[in-house]
């Protein structure tokens, strides 16, 4: 077989992924499940990302939303959970309402993506992200590479202080 | 390019397959006794109180906290290390001056007792 007929069967196999736990996440009861179906959604992204040769992008999938996000959920459940887990992602009365609104969408979307001329990139797309990404980062942005460092701070002792004020 | 992937894509077909048979195995071949105590968590042990699932603690809650500051940290990491041999000793520095600011922030965590269990 050759290299495009494996990306399509990638591609169909990744989306059937994504699309069935993202299915499950709005369908389970359990909303302790539904995190995990979500990470596995998160994780499917990233090998999608994969196949568009985006592998910097991949790893920040996984690092941060099947990781630091996944992770903030489930404490955020932990931390708020009612008495019983089996009632936790309940439908509520707008399911009508919302079913109308999400058909509208898609059927919006579907026609744009339908009747949008897509071309191709005039430039090849580079062979490596992350080098590129790197030299930018650490010799022309360095102002704001450091200001991310103070940024992370700025949230790591804020949560601390919060998180403190609830304990006490 | 998508063949380096293709071992990424073999280690999590065989961790599924090891979660997968492991249970797939005992599902075939273990005997059925389906009554009395076999459907307590533990058969001969303690008798459980009340549900399983139960509130958490905050302290679990600080650890996340810790743990998802860190975490974006590596993502700057990252791109430093796949370049670190040609961008030299001023990139060096720059992502010493990045983890010190970091380290400050955990230096405060520990000195708050975010890091202590009680």
């Amino acid at each position: 077989m050759d290299n495009g007929l494996w990306l399509s069967l990638a591609f169909y196999l990744l989306a059937a992924t994504i699309l069935g736990s993202a299915f499950l996440v709005v369908l389970l009861r359990n909303i302790v499940h539904s995190v995990l179906w979500l990470a596995v959604c998160f994780v499917s992204l990233a090998g999608l990302y994969l196949t568009l040769d985006a592998d910097f992008l991949a790893a920040i999938q996984v690092l941060i939303y099947a990781g630091a996000v996944c992770i903030m959920v489930v404490f955020g459940i932990m931390l708020i959970q009612r008495a019983d887990m089996k009632q936790t992602n309940l439908f509520n009365k707008q399911t009508k309402a919302a079913a109308g609104v999400v058909a509208l969408v898609l059927a919006v979307t579907g026609y744009l993506s339908a009747v949008t001329q897509w071309g191709n990139a005039k430039t090849p797309v580079p062979k490596e992200t992350v080098g590129s990404l790197a030299e930018l980062m650490l010799t022309k942005y360095v102002i704001p590479f450091e200001v991310a460092a103070i940024l992370l701070l700025v949230a790591l002792v804020g949560a601390i202080i919060i998180a403190k004020e609830v304990k006490g | 390019m998508l063949s380096e992937w293709v071992g990424v894509l073999l280690f999590l077909v065989g961790g599924l397959a090891v979660g997968a048979g492991g249970i797939l195995t005992a599902f075939l071949i273990a005997p059925r006794r389906r009554q009395g105590s076999k459907y307590e968590p533990y058969e001969c042990g303690m008798e459980t109180i009340g549900p399983t699932w139960v509130q958490f603690k905050t302290s679990y809650f600080l650890y996340a906290l810790l743990f998802v500051i860190f975490d974006v940290e590596t993502i700057y990491l990252y791109p430093w290390a796949v370049k670190f041999q040609s961008l030299g000793l001023f990139a060096f520095i720059e992502m010493i001056i990045f983890i010190f600011i970091l380290v400050v922030g955990l230096w405060y965590a520990w000195k708050e007792g975010a890091l202590e269990w009680k």
